[in-house]
């Protein structure tokens, strides 16, 4: 039905719609673990907070654990090598997950403020330390990663935890964070009233600022001063996987070039600074559901860049440019992206058709008077 | 070459995670499903206990849900980290498997079970009655997937190694589907979580019955509990013994391991009960035998005989000689040299190519290897036999010491005098250990008995693992040991809490707790 390099092409759409499926739901989810202690100053303020996301967050995360497996299943060598190469990095982002479906489940089980107030750093660490990773693994995705592949295509990992965290990988991991923390408090803001809905704006208020500044810094970071690698000659777009079969030049024409020679892109940054600009304009007035929206666009907008800027790699190897993996060569067999294709092209539309179902069925303000009456039941 | 110690250290963290997780993922298994029968005798009776019993049990399920989706990231996780060779050498067909059940099963479960939890008032009975069933369906489907992904691990059919990608991709998806060791494993292990989640209720209603509490409720509970369980633990067993009849077709060597069978006996081969299986000297010390049933179990038959180890590693012998050539072949392949005569001599050996890379953890360039070498690689194909031997017997063992406890459990339920029998409720109340213990030993032994390949005759463990560090590797140990022990703790707190308080949880005004306060 499809050539290989369609269905090449095709899945880095699919894999960016499920990145930008999970920065959307879980990224307020995230967020609300962040604010959580933040904005809650009573137990039954911090019972709300939660019973925002409680009957959701769940289904959310499936969209994480469904990118790791579609990784896995359309790149594995990005799966292998990533996973990996930031051994202790992605342990770390694991260990923070831990505290989460425990955390939401467990808090409510037990009437102690001792047990409770632990669990909401739990919730804390839960919400804060993956957007963080997350943002710098973004960063070292745009710097490049030291890793090489030998003959047999087993990967070598060259940096330690430590070396991820350069200037600008930090910056990135800062804005992953005030980004969530913004889509969190713009959730937040939409679903309560009183004063939890106060709050969450003046947050919104707060945190707007700041973002877009880190986001001008590293876009202007970017384009000054990190160099791209160019692919100087490959075995072709359709040709059998194998990443060791081109040739690269380890210093290329700098990411401006890349934008200036497919100008439509600049559409992505964008979408990118407006929205987020909006949504903080917006959400620190009367609007919830507006903001909230042009918080969703923004991070769109977002994504849409760094993978615009990728392309076509998906990994960037900053020791041994042959290595570096992009989607016409690290990708999985025909026939298995193929199934792939046609499991998801049946399951994306069922999931997201009981997804809304589901939240159509829980919407409404969560308050105070309503965590009360179902206090043995909800979160 | 590839640490020794970092092959171990792999091997104890993926084998101690994953145990983990099946401490959690059977009572989910068979929780889910108790949950629907009794929220449809609900529906259909309109009585409330059945939805109060609903609720309590689904309390109890809800603690542990949380900890089976905890451990669960963690093995999605490793694959990638611990395991990255083999996540590139497999990941065309292992992938898309896993991915399935995200999509299909993980998206179901985790989508409806926070409007199982709180959707009461939000929904129509009817409604509510069909997210319990899809949550089991979920919960079902996620077993599916992930169990024909490690069905495909102990038989791999359907894919090819391709010489170009340096990895094995997949040729045909309903050979992996259908494959007939991911079914039987599935109905096996499916089967297995609901006899958890019937000794699960029936032990803790034994309980109650024994402290004369919400007799009722937990008369209905057990009665629910005893019924499910005698026919999950019946087919438990059946297909415990197809899983032995499967394996004695296409995992000879993991057979024979596990009954000691060192050389080929005639047929009919008779089953060794119980013994002392002695590695050293090739034989089993105080054996009692029991004629002619292993020869049944496993060939299903009384004329074909069943291998032995010994015969089984001069086999081992033939096909690492046959993978050198292969590997050699390949090099040619890989060197440009693609006449026809390598081809067709590289496709004619390609099926041994593992059994070659086993020379990999004694020279680097396998063609190279001396007698010795290959001896030593033979010498691997055979697992010890002790481990296997003993833990498939306390499977059985467990598995027909609840068959007894459910089978008497039901008779006297339906005979209506379970609550007086109260030697029988005590019994219930300390078999509740059994089931997990039958299904960690169970998954030992499939997957210690699956050694020294992660894909059987494929893919060698030894290569399979990443390139990291011993230190990383102890940091990520020490990681799970601190978080595994503090959440059981917790975990187990909560459930004892839970147990103890009973019904009275739900705060309905109807049970023990709540009517000795206000008396
Ligand atoms: C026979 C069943 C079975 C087996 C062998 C495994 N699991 Fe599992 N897993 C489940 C049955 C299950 C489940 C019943 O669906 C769980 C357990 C409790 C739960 O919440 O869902 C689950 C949860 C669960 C989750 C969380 C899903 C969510 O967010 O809802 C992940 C990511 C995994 N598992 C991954 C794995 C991997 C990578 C395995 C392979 C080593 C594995 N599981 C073995
Ligand atoms: C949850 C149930 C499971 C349990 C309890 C379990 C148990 C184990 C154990 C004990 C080991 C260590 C074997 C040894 O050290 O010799 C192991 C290894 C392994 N298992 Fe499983 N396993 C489970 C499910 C799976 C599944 C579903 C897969 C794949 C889909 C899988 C893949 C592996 C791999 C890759 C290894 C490492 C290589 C090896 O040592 O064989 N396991 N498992
Ligand atoms: C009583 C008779 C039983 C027999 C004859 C039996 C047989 C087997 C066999 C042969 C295997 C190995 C399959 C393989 O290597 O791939 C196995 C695995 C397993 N068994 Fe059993 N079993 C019995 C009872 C039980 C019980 C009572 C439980 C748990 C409640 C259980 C849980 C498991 C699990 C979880 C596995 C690993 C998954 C699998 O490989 O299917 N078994 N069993």
């Amino acid at each position: 039905m499809f050539d290989y390099e369609s269905i090449r092409l095709i899945w880095w759409v699919f894999i960016g719609i499920v990145i930008i499926a999970f920065a959307l739901t879980e990224g307020f989810d995230f967020g609300i673990g962040t604010l959580l202690p933040l904005l809650g100053k009573t137990d039954i303020e911090r019972r709300v907070i939660i019973n925002s996301v409680g009957a959701t967050w769940e289904g959310n995360q499936v969209w994480f654990v469904l990118l790791g497996g579609a990784i896995f299943a359309i790149w594995p060598p990005v799966y292998a090598t990533l996973f990996s190469g930031l051994y202790v990095a992605m342990l770390l982002l694991l260990f923070a997950l831990f505290f989460r479906p425990v955390g939401f489940d467990y808090r409510g089980k037990i009437e102690n403020p001792v047990w409770r107030n632990a669990w909401d750093w739990g919730l804390f660490i839960g919400g804060t330390v993956p957007p963080l990773l997350l943002g710098v693994l973004v960063g070292n995705l745009i710097l490049g990663l030291p890793f090489h592949l030998d003959a047999d295509l087993r990967s070598f990992y060259e940096g330690s935890f430590l070396a991820l965290l350069s200037p600008f990988a930090l910056l990135c991991g800062v804005i992953g964070l005030l980004i969530t923390s913004l889509h969190g408090a713009l959730f937040l803001k939409w679903r309560t009233e009183g004063v939890l809905h106060q709050r969450a704006q003046s947050a919104v208020a707060k945190i707007g600022p700041v973002l877009l500044v880190a986001l001008a810094a590293a876009t202007a970071w970017v384009f000054i001063g990190i160099d791209r690698p160019e692919i100087t000659q490959m075995a072709g777009t359709a040709a059998p996987s194998n990443p060791l079969n081109k040739s690269v030049l380890a210093i290329g024409s700098g990411w401006a070039q890349h934008f200036q020679t497919y100008p439509w892109m600049i559409l992505a940054p964008v979408l990118a600074f407006s929205g987020l600009a909006l949504a903080w304009l917006l959400g620190k007035n009367q609007s919830t559901k507006g903001a909230f929206l042009c918080s969703c666009v923004g991070i769109i907008g977002l994504l849409l860049t760094v993978g615009f800027g990728l392309f076509p790699f998906l990994l960037i190897s900053s020791v041994d440019p042959r290595s570096s993996l992009t989607l016409w060569d690290a990708s999985a067999s025909y026939s298995s992206m193929l199934l792939s294709f046609w499991i998801t092209v049946i399951f994306l539309p069922i999931v997201l058709l009981y997804t809304r179902w589901v939240y159509k069925i829980i919407w409404g303000s969560i308050t105070e008077a309503k965590v009360i009456k179902d206090s043995h039941t909800l979160y | 070459m590839i640490g020794e110690d970092i092959v171990m250290l792999s091997r104890m963290q993926f084998g101690l995670t994953a145990l983990y997780h099946f401490l959690f993922v059977p009572l989910t298994l068979g929780m889910t499903f108790i949950l629907g029968i009794m929220e449809s005798v609900y529906v259909m009776t309109g009585r409330e206990v059945y939805k109060d019993m609903t609720k309590f049990w689904g309390k109890l399920f809800g603690i542990n849900f949380a900890m089976g989706v905890t451990t669960g990231l963690t093995l999605e996780f490793q694959f990638g980290t611990n395991w990255a060779y083999y996540s590139h050498y497999v990941g065309d067909i292992f992938g898309p498997l896993l991915a399935s059940e995200g999509w299909m099963a993980f998206f179901l479960e985790s989508t409806f079970v926070g409007l199982f939890f709180f959707g009461w008032d939000k929904l129509s009975k009817v409604q509510h009655l069909t997210v319990t069933w899809l949550l089991a369906l979920g919960t079902s489907l996620s077993a599916l997937w992930i169990l024909i992904a490690n069905g495909w691990m102990q038989h791999p059919v359907g894919a090819e190694f391709n010489y170009e990608t340096l990895r094995m991709e997949m040729t045909s998806f309903p050979d992996v589907f259908f494959n007939p060791v991911a079914q039987v494993k599935f109905v096996h292990t499916v089967a297995a979580g609901y006899v958890t989640g019937s000794m699960f209720v029936l032990s803790i209603s034994s309980w109650y019955l024994l402290n004369k509490r919400d007799i009722g409720f937990a008369r209905r509970s057990f009665s629910i509990a005893s019924a499910f369980g005698l026919a999950s633990v019946l087919s438990v067993i059946v297909l415990g013994d197809e899983s032995g009849y499967t394996e004695g077709e296409v995992q000879k060597m993991k057979l024979a391991a596990i009954e000691a069978e060192w050389k080929t006996e005639p047929a009919p081969a008779s089953f060794t009960l119980i013994g002392l299986p002695n590695q050293a000297e090739q034989r089993t010390d105080y054996a009692i035998k029991v004629p002619y049933i292993l020869g049944l179990i496993a060939t299903r038959s009384i004329s074909e005989e069943v291998k032995g180890l010994q015969e089984l590693r001069v086999e081992s012998v033939q096909r690492i000689k046959s993978g050198i050539v292969a590997y050699s072949e390949l090099q040619n392949l890989r060197n440009g040299d693609k006449t026809e005569l390598t081809r067709a001599r590289f496709d004619e050996h390609k099926a041994d190519l593992g059994y070659g890379l086993l020379l990999k953890k004694y020279t680097e360039n396998v063609t190279d290897a001396n007698a010795a070498m290959i001896e030593k690689a033979a010498d691997d194909t055979i697992p010890s036999v002790a481990p296997l031997f003993w833990t498939f017997r306390i499977m059985v063992a467990c598995g027909f010491s609840m068959l007894f406890i459910f089978a008497l459990s039901f008779y006297y339920c339906a005979t209506r005098v379970a609550d007086q029998k109260r030697w029988l409720l005590r019994m219930a109340v300390w078999a509740i250990p059994l089931p997990w213990i039958a299904a960690e030993t169970g998954w030992f032994v499939a997957e210690f008995g699956r050694q020294p390949w992660t894909i059987s005759g494929v893919l060698p463990t030894h290569l399979s693992v990443s390139s990291v560090s011993s230190e990383q590797l102890w940091f990520s140990i020490g990681g799970f040991a601190l978080f595994y022990t503090v959440l059981l703790v917790i975990e187990l707190y909560l459930m004892l809490k839970y147990v103890r308080l009973g019904p009275s949880s739900l705060h309905t005004g109807r049970y023990y707790f709540e009517q000795q306060n206000t008396l």
